[in-house]
């Protein structure tokens, strides 16, 4: 599953240029799954299974955007200005490498700051791709640009700059290749969706279309287990978290009660979520139509929204566990 | 202009369109109170519609069939409403405490003539003369709760009543001078689109309501249409001026005399990259000069439109305007003229292969 999650969080897709990595999805789930289907907001649903009498339409979600920077203003001397897409703080942009969607790479560097001291702001930031002039800039206004940075695999933890939220999308690939060829009473739609990073947009037109009876977000979420950080249970190598609440989602405590238990019957390790600020996919799919009851389960990650997130390779697998128990068999919700 | 965009006998914007942008500039319809605008809108849609409908929150919904089989539906928006006031308190004196509706800097407010009401009646919102106040005083702006309305002691005016800055629209040279042409450009322009409709699409003019306070009137006007791609067209700044110490103006928005902005990006929408390819190829193809605005904050219609139902590949084009959201706002007939020929265009070069392309 490595070789997976390296080609996933190395290819490049801020919010609203998901292209490349909804290609690569494709070619990996392969025969797995015969039913494509891009929405008109990119989004791709992969739907596997028919609904039974003891089933449910179930919708998953991945988002496969990741945070990044848009071209606003390209000087005389061919310095970029830019902006940001989603929530990316200037404290990890300094010294870094971008690289557009065209293929053009770049090194963040910025004013000279008033102080040595002081942090740059994004206005204060330039992108440096090796022009001199506007003329022989490669960039354009509003061109998107991601994180560069190779994925890192450490045994245990893996690290890269998109394990949010590839490393759920590689779960989810992983899931549906499992699934192949297993009994399921449910109608499975896998969505891969678009512009989460800005505000669940992509899940938001999703769950519309998909109208499920269930749904459930894989992302990942924060964790308290490194020195003097934040107060939270949540911790690396502890299993899959199944989330309670976030900043804009009240978990449906029988989703909660349906992951907790079949996750100590299937002996497998989880821990439970509670997360202050943030949100998933899922706050959306609750919200759409007449409501839906859901869930998220969560990949304890640190260092979130910088280059270098990491994961326990542990808690991916165990992920895709759980999930091939949750949807083995019927859900009651109770 | 461009002789390949002759040759296309592009429509032009003449007179007569300019003296409907006056009448909507003129008229008062400050957000959730649109009805002088929509008047003009359903006396001017109505020879020219297959269909016209005012919908639950007053928004004018304008429907204009192709004339050919298995035609794409495409949206237009624009919204009617404007920034403003509205009457809170009435005090003695024909003075009126009030509250700003929409984005309004409060320190531009001091000195300014408005027209309260139905009745455009007028008044002014005064400060102490500078005999009066101390220097310390004058260093700081004066705050929403100390301005008041004063209408004179013969006007008459009620709690709820809109008000709205006192401009009356000019053209002066090359310049379009107006208040609200944040977003009667946009109007104007649905409307001469409609008059000279591309025959290709479906089209779907929604006039909207209460954008200026949170894209409320689009959202459902976008849910009636359920459309296949969707263009709001509205006014954005032009924050183009010299900066004071000759530094170069790397955040100017978008530019006056540059040609409509196409939006890649802004806090509500990512445009679809398929709209943006295809309005800027038109650009480019027949010589209609246009301009991206420079990704950033800000919104319109499209960040509503493009999350209705499963989703609606959208994108927004605006005039740029200096001094938007104050007393005046300053465009360019050409600038206005070109929006018109980008979206005539571009729509006319629509089909269904548009949206089978990769993004």
């Amino acid at each position: 599953m490595k070789a997976l999650i390296q080609k996933l969080v190395e290819s490049i897709g801020p919010s609203g240029y998901e292209s490349n990595v909804r290609e690569l999805i494709k070619t990996e789930i392969g025969d797995a799954a015969s039913n494509f289907q891009v929405d008109p907001l990119g989004s791709l649903l992969v739907r596997t299974g028919k609904k039974t009498a003891a089933g449910m339409r179930v919708m998953l979600s991945a988002h496969m955007d990741e945070i990044g920077v848009i071209a606003t203003h390209i000087d005389e001397n061919g310095f970029v200005r830019l902006t940001t897409v989603g929530g990316v703080s200037p404290r990890t942009c300094y010294g870094g490498r971008v690289i557009f969607v065209s293929g053009v790479h770049g090194v963040i560097g910025g004013d000279r700051p008033d102080s040595p001291t002081s942090m740059h702001s994004i206005e204060q930031l330039f992108i440096d791709v090796g022009a001199t002039s506007r003329e022989n800039c490669p960039v354009k206004v509003g061109d998107f640009a991601a994180f560069d940075r190779p994925f890192l695999d450490l045994g245990d933890r893996l690290v890269a700059k998109s394990m949010d939220d590839r490393i759920a999308v590689a779960i989810l690939v992983e899931t549906l290749r499992a699934l192949k060829g297993k009994e399921t009473p449910h109608e499975l739609v896998f969505v891969f969706s678009t512009q989460e990073e800005v505000g669940l947009r992509g899940a938001t037109a999703a769950a519309y279309g998909v109208d499920p009876d269930l749904g459930l977000s894989v992302d990942v979420t924060g964790v308290g287990d490194t020195p003097k950080g934040a107060k939270m249970e949540v911790g690396l190598g502890k299993g899959p978290a199944v989330k309670v609440r976030d900043g804009r989602m009240l978990a449906d405590p029988r989703i909660v009660r349906w992951m907790v238990d079949t996750a100590e019957k299937a002996q497998l390790p989880y821990q439970l979520e509670v997360l202050e600020a943030g949100t998933t996919d899922a706050a959306a799919i609750q919200l759409a139509r007449a409501g839906v009851p859901a869930g998220c389960m969560s990949i304890p990650c640190r260092y979130i929204h910088s280059p270098s997130e990491m994961v326990d390779y542990n808690d991916v697998t165990n992920c895709v566990r759980l999930l091939v128990e949750l949807l083995s068999h019927p859900i009651e919700l109770k | 202009m461009n002789p390949k965009t002759n040759s296309q006998q592009a429509p032009v914007l003449g007179a007569e369109a300019i003296a409907l942008l006056e009448r909507l500039s003129n008229a008062v319809a400050v957000s959730g109170d649109e009805g002088e605008v929509r008047a003009i809108v359903l006396e001017q849609v109505k020879p020219h519609a297959d269909e016209v409908k005012v919908d639950a929150l007053g928004n004018v919904l304008v429907t204009r069939k192709a004339k050919t089989k298995d035609a794409l539906r495409i949206m237009l928006a624009a919204h009617m409403d404007e920034i403003g006031f509205m009457l809170v308190d009435e005090e003695e004196g024909g003075l009126y405490r009030f509250a700003t509706v929409g984005g309004i800097d409060v320190r531009q407010l001091v000195g300014k003539p408005v027209w309260v009401g139905k009745q455009h009646q007028a008044g002014i919102i005064g400060a102490r003369p500078i005999h009066l106040t101390k220097r310390d005083e004058r260093e700081h702006s004066i705050p929403l709760d100390q301005l008041r309305i004063d209408l004179g002691l013969n006007g008459k005016a009620k709690v709820g009543d809109r008000a709205t800055f006192a401009t009356t629209f000019r053209q002066s040279g090359p310049s379009l001078v107006g208040k609200a042409l944040d977003n009667r450009f946009g109007v104007a322009t649905l409307i001469e689109l409609l008059k000279q409709a591309p025959q290709n699409v479906d089209l779907l003019l929604a006039f909207t309501v209460q954008e200026e306070v949170g894209l409320r009137g689009v959202r459902v006007a976008a849910y009636a249409f359920a459309p296949d791609a969707a263009i709001a067209v509205d006014s954005t700044p032009a924050a183009d001026l010299p900066m004071w110490d000759g530094s170069e103006n790397s955040k100017f928005n978008c530019r006056l005399d540059g040609g409509p902005a196409i939006y890649v990006a802004d806090s509500g929408t990512l445009s679809d990259p398929r709209l943006i390819r295809h309005l800027s190829q038109t650009g480019d193809e027949l010589g209609i000069p246009y301009q991206f605005r420079q990704p950033g904050g800000g919104g319109t219609d499209a960040g509503a439109i493009h999350k209705t139902r499963s989703g609606v590949p959208s994108i927004s084009v605006s005039v740029p305007g200096r001094y938007a959201h104050s007393a005046v706002l300053i465009g360019r007939l050409a600038d206005w003229q070109n929006t018109f020929n980008l979206l005539h265009a571009g729509i006319s070069r629509m089909n269904r292969v548009l949206f089978e392309q990769p993004r």
